[in-house]
């Protein structure tokens, strides 16, 4: 890994726009890290990609890079990356948000995305709660959690972001840590190498916010709960039960190949486009 | 019919002169959700706009349609959506983003009868105060309000190229009257309906600032994907459009938004006025209430009773001097609304005690009807 951080540099605003925003011990740097890695790998060009985030910690990630980038209204990113797409579909769209940004007040456009199967790569950073505002529960707190708005644990059932993307007609679905931090790096580059909706869920650890309120110690310890908690498809397949229970799968769910949107509006144009119809 | 019917003449109906008008000024993108009245819009580019390549979208809900538009427009060239009252409560959020990024479309919003669902098919003018006001915080606004089916057609055209010129959102205001009712109309030739090019920077990459401080305060927009990267945000930001809590930043960008609009009052100052010089009592009105004055206006001649009219054809923003020079020396102002009494506090803020300003309030649904505005000049008189 260290080889490659000179590469970073030709991606990231480092002289202008660092220090970051984000907590000693935050996991969204680890998936910026992991983004530019892919792109990379990938080689496009810093022109043709542009990130659209909404609000929150994740949501400040496109100051920092170096693309075409664009920070938008809460929950929105998709909506605006939607519109960007459309308009100039030589766009390579990364769309980044958080859980409460993409699941909660987002959560229409996240479906509807989906359904449409919008030429556009969501990056979900699952850190579990609303970090920016202090650590409010999130459509992904867990039951029974501590966060600053569920002082006696959360009532609430959580969303699995993977299967809500599924079942709305997702192209391709993932999810991954800011442990499995190679693995992470394989997903995003999957994910972006594909088209239709793509969506790649990070978990990755808020210290400051939810690990203090539930006493997950520090960011160490937070990292290596992601170790410890989370097991691959294959290994859920092949373990016993007792051994699968409450850990969360990482891997990839869906990977179709269905057309995305922009072919099948241009399909559309070409049908009713007068040459066509002579 | 399909495309623009240049050099014809034709019957046409106000949304679609709206939908017309926006393929004459070469619209790139349109997004929308669906609301009455102002459907007609949105299911004519549906047709249009496929067959000539252009790109069309129904999204999810208002929201999505005006954050679409914004993100076509920074990655595309001109953008558009239309919408109705609680779709356009809808778009607050998103009207507010691209007045801060300076971002150039044009917002329809055909009104209807409120608040909340109110009467969805019917006439009101409610949403000129929120047109005004309704995103939070200072911003500038630009409304133009058509009355008849042609200032439909032109005032969207103009729409376009004026948002393209100050680099803003710019809504287009037709009361339901306007938006439904059909009317003669002949089209221009092709080629006489003047669009602004969309404007793109010529510095070097490196050079580029995204809010560069030029004499107008517009500065030649470069679009994503262009080769010059550069970012955006809601947040207050520099010249660079990154983040600042700097004051004089801050200052700097607030009076720029700020001033690009009201030094340039000539440009955008556009108001139909009739026999104002020689009437002591003057209506003032916009909108389908126009239509009325100027029916009433015939009646009351023919009775030698004379009355002017003012009537602002750019509501947003409000023509003060010129109101303020022309009416604060009249007996009586009377201020005919399709709502509970918005702009009259504007012709009030703008004229001495000495001249009576006497409200016409309907808000049943209805219009304003000529002989409504004949009794109410009468008992002024």
């Amino acid at each position: 890994m260290p080889a490659r951080l000179p590469y970073a540099y030709k991606y990231l605003r480092a002289k202008k726009k660092f220090p970051h925003v984000w907590c000693p011990g935050c996991g969204i740097g680890i998936v910026m890290g992991s983004i530019i890695r892919a792109i990379d790998s990938l080689g496009w060009e810093l022109d043709d990609i542009l990130m659209v985030s909404g609000i929150g910690c994740t949501s400040r990630m496109p100051v920092y890079v170096d693309f075409n980038t664009l920070h938008t209204t809460h929950g929105r990113a998709l909506a605006f990356g939607t519109g960007a797409k459309m308009a100039n579909p030589n766009l390579k769209v990364l769309a980044v948000m958080g859980d409460g940004d993409s699941m909660a007040i987002g959560g229409n456009h996240i479906i509807h995305a989906a359904r449409r199967n919008m030429d556009i790569t969501a990056i979900i950073v699952n850190n579990n709660n609303y970090g920016m505002t202090g650590g409010q529960f999130s459509p992904t707190t867990p039951q029974g959690a501590r966060t600053s708005t569920t002082p006696y644990g959360m009532i609430e059932p959580d969303f699995d972001i993977c299967k809500l993307t599924e079942a709305a007609g997702a192209n391709y679905v993932a999810r991954g840590d800011v442990y499995h931090v190679v693995e992470l790096d394989g997903l995003f580059k999957k994910a972006l190498s594909g088209s239709g909706f793509r969506v790649v869920e990070a978990m990755a650890p808020c210290p400051t916010n939810f690990g203090r309120a539930n006493r997950q110690g520090d960011a160490v310890n937070m990292m290596e709960l992601l170790r410890d908690e989370t097991i691959t498809i294959a290994q859920s397949a092949k373990l016993p039960r007792e051994k699968t229970e409450g850990k969360t799968v990482r891997g990839i769910f869906v990977d179709k190949n269905e057309i995305g949107y922009l072919e099948r509006y241009q399909a559309l144009c070409d049908r009713v486009s007068p040459e066509v119809k002579k | 019919m399909s495309g623009v019917p240049w050099g014809e003449t034709k019957l046409v109906q106000g949304n679609e002169a709206v939908a017309l008008g926006a393929l004459a000024a070469g619209i790139d993108f349109f997004a929308g959700y669906p609301i009455t009245p102002s459907t007609e819009v949105a299911e004519i580019l549906a047709r249009e706009m496929p067959i000539i390549g252009k790109k069309w979208i129904q999204m999810e809900d208002e929201i999505a349609s005006i954050s679409a538009i914004i993100g076509g427009s920074l990655a595309g060239g001109r953008s558009m959506t239309a919408t109705s009252g609680p779709g356009f409560s809808l778009m607050q959020e998103g009207l507010g983003y691209a007045c801060m990024t300076e971002v150039p479309l044009v917002l329809v919003n055909v009104m209807r009868g409120g608040p909340s669902t109110g009467l969805p098919t019917q006439v009101a003018q409610g949403d000129v105060m929120q047109a005004r006001w309704g995103t939070h915080g200072d911003h500038p606004s630009i409304v133009l309000a058509p009355a008849d089916v042609e200032e439909c057609f032109d005032l969207t055209v103009k729409a376009f190229n004026i948002a393209e010129e100050f680099r803003t959102p710019v809504i287009l205001m037709p009361d339901e009257v306007i938006g439904h009712m059909r009317e003669k109309l002949t089209f221009p030739e092709e080629g006489e309906v003047c669009v602004t090019p969309l404007s793109s920077p010529d510095v070097p990459i490196e050079w580029y600032e995204h809010y560069h401080t030029s004499a107008t305060g517009v500065s030649p927009m470069a679009r994503f994907g262009s080769g010059y990267r550069f970012h955006v945000t809601g947040l207050t930001h520099d010249t660079h459009g990154f983040p600042t809590r700097k004051v004089d930043e801050v200052i700097a960008k607030m009076n720029r938004l700020k001033q690009k609009i009201t030094r340039r009052l000539d440009v955008l100052e556009n108001n139909m006025l009739h026999g104002i010089e020689d009437s002591k009592v003057v209506i003032f009105c916009y909108g389908s209430v126009y239509r009325s004055a100027l029916a009433a206006r015939k009646i009351l001649a023919k009775q030698r009773k004379k009355v002017g009219i003012f009537r602002p054809v750019t509501i947003w923003p409000f023509p003060d001097r010129t109101v303020k020079e022309l009416l604060d020396s009249k007996d009586v102002i009377l201020v005919p609304e399709l709502n509970q009494g918005q702009i009259i506090h504007e012709v009030e803020r703008l004229t001495s005690d000495s001249v009576r300003v006497v409200p016409l309030h309907r808000y049943d649904g209805y219009e304003i009807t000529p002989e409504q505005l004949v009794a109410a000049v009468l008992e002024v008189m």
